[in-house]
């Protein structure tokens, strides 16, 4: 590999920097000013790019091509602008985070949406008129169309930052950025402010997923990819800095093209190591780093203080007698159920995974709600769970029953080690390391080909013949989430507990009375650990296998949505949101052919009708506000 | 769960509900990531619906009409089992096909052991399915991740390159096709050279990187094993850089008309691939089969769509052959089981329950602004396999 080599490889990574920028700015201006976790950012860019191919297919010719790049933004912008008129302004008051679960449902319908409209077939756009072919640089053919990417990329920021330096609404953003309820209060008109910044935001996206038409494809797989690597992006550079998400970008862009550099080295203790292979997980490996060395990534700032428009939880207090009767009744009927549909019947089997999905849902509502850390990587513990029960039968020869218990192990240790990290960030960025750490713990058994089985996973995960039974299984899935459900509700209501939610509200006063906090928050974040770790050994057992699907991070969000849909601020929250998710999942997924958007849809229902969470609603509904159960 | 509303359930075929049936439906439950691989998969579906209709037609199976009951797997092989179970005692089908990703394909085939249900795992292309994985409930019909780089590895000897680089999709499918090739390329060709490998992450190839880096080491032909999004993102870059100019390619599944067609103009030259040319095919099966699908669908068939068709027909000929239903009937009765597929005669291997479906090997061209395929021609899969030992070696005993 030559010196020329590596500098046109840094070129490539220039030109994909200004993609990466481009993706990340508006998630970036739109997290500072809403505080909105906008995982239909990737959606966005998906259209602005699907748009750009049907104008691009309409418009010929230079004029045509730059017109369609500028109306597809704009069509994107206005498409952002509705999403946040009609919906997100609904929700402004709900419990934090709760945005997320709108932005979850909106990807859900627009996967759908546009492979009704555009049809499942990858859609290759045309090159860039006068940009089409390539110039010579140190030897090698470089595209033209990736200069100007590289010119571009710079050009937004420097517009975009002018807007927010040079003009009247910039400087209103700006402010919103540092302190939206002072904003509110000098008589701005924040509808008008939150409309115009997510519009903007948007039609950034929009401009971003067009102009990479000339570079790949529009196809509707675009959204995952994008997405993911937008959060990278903006919390490496700093959530709501633009320079940094610029320099975040470039960092990261780099990186890859220099593993890609690289190539295969020989170690000299044998053995070779494949650089390019890194370029599957560098980003959240980047951000890991970043993110353990500059808690508020390159050039970010410490989270303002957010009043949030929500009014404060009210404290949790044990179960009424309502409750505990609702509670008792509930449990009979589920023990009484393979006696009523037969011993079987698919209800057990559904059952099964919604018992696995309540631990799940329940774990991560535990560090979660009354611990205030918003874990976006849950899925690692439940994986860790689930492959340390999978490979200690398999490989170890552990008996069935031992390699189940070995699971609650296996999470906790994966807890253990990451929540160390972890407690010491707080807000997004705690989010975002968890999730760092759970797409490396997912890159590693993707590759691990020897131990893990890599994407395959492992098969041949059943449980003892003495549980192989649907029936019996069931009872022991009821019994462990029954179990893991009452420890995490007794925990919360010890002294520990009251611990644990005294950090959360206030971390200053907890410290002045001579609480350990990050101790105590590592501690509930290795319990979490420890019970979805269960539930990924439950999982493990019901289904005969397990592949690096376990932790995903859908598998994540969907945990994340389980929580928000019942209710982050009740324990039964996530209980009731567990089972309506699954539920409804699956018998849409049975019976609908564009299942995707409907989904989608019930919870964009359920999240205008509901903005407590099922559970909160139904608590309002019935007057008891002031008790939290 | 009890009255879900089963009578929604997705059932092909009733348009064809002939009055001679007097007997209740055979029953086909079938796993695939409809929504998630609509590409490969719409086809696939389409094909599948084809030949129900035809069997149907033709008096239905053993007296009984066939019947699909179609499931949407959200490509989470947690959810594919579940949809399997709900199938299997709910829906009561009397078997299972499907598959699309391999990590489900294999999640399926442990499930079907499992519960002993037979299951004919159509698309996964994993070796894994029927060779570590694999169990007597358990046939696979498409070629393996194996046999199409064994058709495409003599090809590529033939070429006398000594310098090669690799490029492929960076999980299992990527690195055992591209450890096929290099041990047959080897093994023809003892003085090659590896020079270069580009593992990208799927569907995020950062496509300007690799083929820069793959041009730097300088090779006299590449291997790729890189498909869909991947696969036009890596062309137009290798198109613009000059990458494949002097440089031999030789490519997996790229003249399947899902990964070809999209890149239209664009498409590669002179490449060596497997794929699907159903516009140059003539035999009479053929034939019959592309004028029953135009004539349905008016739209041309893809490869999906003959997967989708073979496995109705494997089907078909498996319960005929076996006169019941029963998974042991069923399971002894694919052993050896030979059907004709528009593509040509297939049989189900008994060593390891691999069919011998085979693939077309040709060189790419650009014709009236589309990709082709020409010079082709149909490698039948049975020619294609290790050895009866290694198999043996590689494949648990039933």
């Amino acid at each position: 590999m030559s010196l020329s080599g590596i500098l046109v490889q840094m070129l490539n990574g220039l030109a994909s920097a200004s993609t990466l920028f481009l993706l990340a700015s508006g998630l970036s201006l739109i997290f500072g000013v809403t505080r909105i976790v906008n995982f239909a950012h990737g959606s966005l860019f998906m259209l602005g790019a699907y748009i750009a191919w049907s104008l691009t297919e309409r418009m010929s010719g230079a004029l045509g091509f730059w017109a369609a790049m500028g109306l597809s933004a704009l069509a994107v912008g206005a498409i952002g602008a509705a999403i946040e008129m009609l919906l997100l302004r609904r929700i402004y008051r709900a419990p934090e985070l709760f945005q997320l679960l709108a932005t979850f449902a909106l990807t859900l319908v627009v996967r759908d949406a546009v492979l009704g409209v555009w049809g499942s077939e990858d859609l290759l756009g045309p090159r860039a008129p006068g940009l089409s072919g390539s110039v010579e640089i140190l030897g090698r053919r470089f595209p033209q169309y990736d200069l100007a990417l590289i010119v571009i990329g710079p050009l937004v920021l420097a517009l975009v930052w002018l807007l927010l330096r040079r003009t009247r609404w910039g400087a209103l953003v700006r402010a919103a950025t540092q302190d939206r309820e002072m904003v509110g209060a000098l008589g701005v008109n924040q509808s008008l402010l939150f409309t115009s910044v997510f519009a903007l935001g948007a039609a950034l996206a929009g401009l971003g997923g067009a102009l990479q038409l000339p570079r790949e494809p529009a196809s509707a797989g675009l959204d995952l990819a994008a997405i993911g690597d937008a959060f990278v992006v903006v919390v490496v550079g700093g959530m709501g800095s633009l320079p940094g998400a610029f320099v975040a970008a470039l960092l990261i862009a780099e990186i890859k093209a220099l593993c890609i550099a690289l190539g295969t080295w020989s170690l000299p203790w044998g053995g070779t190591i494949s650089f390019p292979k890194f370029t599957l997980v560098a980003e959240f490996l980047v951000m890991a780093i970043v993110l353990v060395v500059r808690p508020w990534g390159l050039m970010g700032k410490p989270q303002a203080a957010v009043r949030t428009g929500a009014p404060p939880e009210t404290p949790l207090a044990p179960a009424d007698a309502t409750t505990r009767i609702i509670g008792f009744a509930t449990l009979g009927a589920l023990a009484a159920l393979p006696l009523i549909v037969g011993v079987g019947s698919y209800a057990l089997v559904l059952s099964i995974d919604i018992f696995i999905g309540v631990l799940f849902a329940v774990s991560l509502h535990f560090v979660m709600g009354p611990g205030g850390m918003h874990s976006f990587g849950h899925a690692a513990y439940f994986g860790l769970g689930a492959y340390a029960s999978g490979l200690l039968l398999k490989s170890a020869g552990l008996p069935m029953e031992l390699a189940l218990v070995m699971s609650i192990l296996g999470g906790a240790l994966g807890a253990f080690v990451f929540g160390w990290f972890c407690v010491r960030l707080s807000g997004v960025y705690f989010a975002m390391l968890t999730l760092a750490f759970g797409q490396i713990v997912w890159s590693v058994v993707f590759q691990w080909d020897e131990v893990t089985g890599g994407s395959n996973g492992v098969i041949g995960v059943w449980p003892a013949p003495w549980l192989a039974a649907k029936q019996t299984y069931y009872y022991l899935a009821l019994a462990c989430c029954v179990a893991g459900v009452l420890l995490l509700r007794r925990i919360l209501f010890s002294p520990f507990g009251y611990a644990l939610r005294a950090t959360r509200d206030s971390v200053l006063r907890s410290d002045a009375i001579g609480i350990d906090v990050q101790r105590i928050q590592w501690i509930a974040f290795i319990v979490a650990g420890a019970v979805c770790g269960l539930a990924g050994g439950l999982f493990a057992f019901s289904k005969g296998s397990i592949s690096p699907e376990t932790i995903s991070v859908g598998r994540s969000i969907d945990g994340l949505v389980m929580v928000l849909l019942g209710g982050v601020e009740t324990l039964s929250g996530p209980i009731v949101g567990a089972a309506a998710f699954l539920f409804l999942q699956d018998s849409i997924a049975r019976h609908i052919e564009y299942w995707r958007a409907m989904l989608g849809l019930l919870i964009l229902v359920l999240v205008l009708a509901f903005p407590d969470g099922i559970v909160g609603a139904v608590r309002k509904r019935l007057g008891k506000g002031s008790q939290q159960t | 769960m009890k009255g879900t509303k089963r009578a929604l359930a997705l059932a092909l075929g009733l348009a064809l509900a002939a009055p001679a049936f007097a007997q209740a439906p055979i029953r086909i439950g079938e796993i695939n990531s409809y929504k998630a691989q609509a590409a490969f998969l719409d086809p696939y579906r389409k094909g599948m619906e084809l030949a129900v209709e035809q069997a149907n037609a033709a008096g239905g199976v053993n007296g009984r009409r066939i019947e699909v009951v179609l499931r949407d797997d959200n490509a989470n092989p947690g959810d594919a089992v579940r949809m399997a179970e709900e199938l299997v005692s709910a829906e009561k089908v009397d078997l299972l096909a499907g598959g699309f990703l391999s990590n489900i394909g294999v999640a399926l085939a442990d499930f079907a052991k499992q519960r002993k249900t037979f299951y004919l795992a159509s698309e996964p292309l994993t070796n894994k399915i029927v060779w570590e994985g694999g169990n007597r409930y358990t046939y696979r019909l498409r070629p393996s991740t194996y046999m199409q780089a064994a058709m495409l590895a003599p090809e590529a000897a033939k070429l006398k390159k000594k310098r090669w680089a690799f490029v492929y999709p960076n999980y299992e499918y990527g690195q055992s096709a591209v450890a096929t090739f290099k041990a047959l390329l080897k093994a023809a060709q003892p003085d090659v050279e590896f020079v270069s490998d580009q593992a990208t992450p799927l569907g995020k190839i950062d496509a300007g990187a690799v083929a820069q880096a793959l041009g730097d080491a300088k090779p006299d032909a590449i291997f790729n094993v890189l498909f869909a999004a991947d696969l036009a993102k890596f062309v137009r870059e290798g198109n613009t850089r000059g990458l494949f100019k002097d440089v031999s390619v030789v490519s997996l599944l790229t003249g399947e008309p899902e990964y070809l067609d999209p890149l239209k103009d664009e498409a590669p030259t002179g490449w060596i691939v497997t794929g699907y040319p159903w516009y140059a095919i003539d035999t009479p099966a053929h034939k019959a089969f592309l004028d029953a699908y135009q004539k349905k669908y008016s739209d041309y068939p893809r490869l999906g769509s003959i997967v989708g068709y073979s496995t109705i027909q494997a089907i078909v000929a498996g319960l005929k052959k076996a006169g019941a239903t029963d998974t042991d009937k069923v399971v002894a009765a694919f052993k050896g089981l030979e059907f004709d597929s528009p593509i040509g005669k297939v049989k189900f291997r008994p060593q390891d329950n691999q069919s011998t479906m085979g693939a077309y090997v040709g060189r790419t061209a650009v014709k009236d602004g589309k990709g082709v395929m020409v010079d082709f021609v149909y490698r039948d899969g049975a020619d294609f396999q290790p050895s009866d030992e290694d198999v043996k070696k590689l494949r648990p005993a039933d």
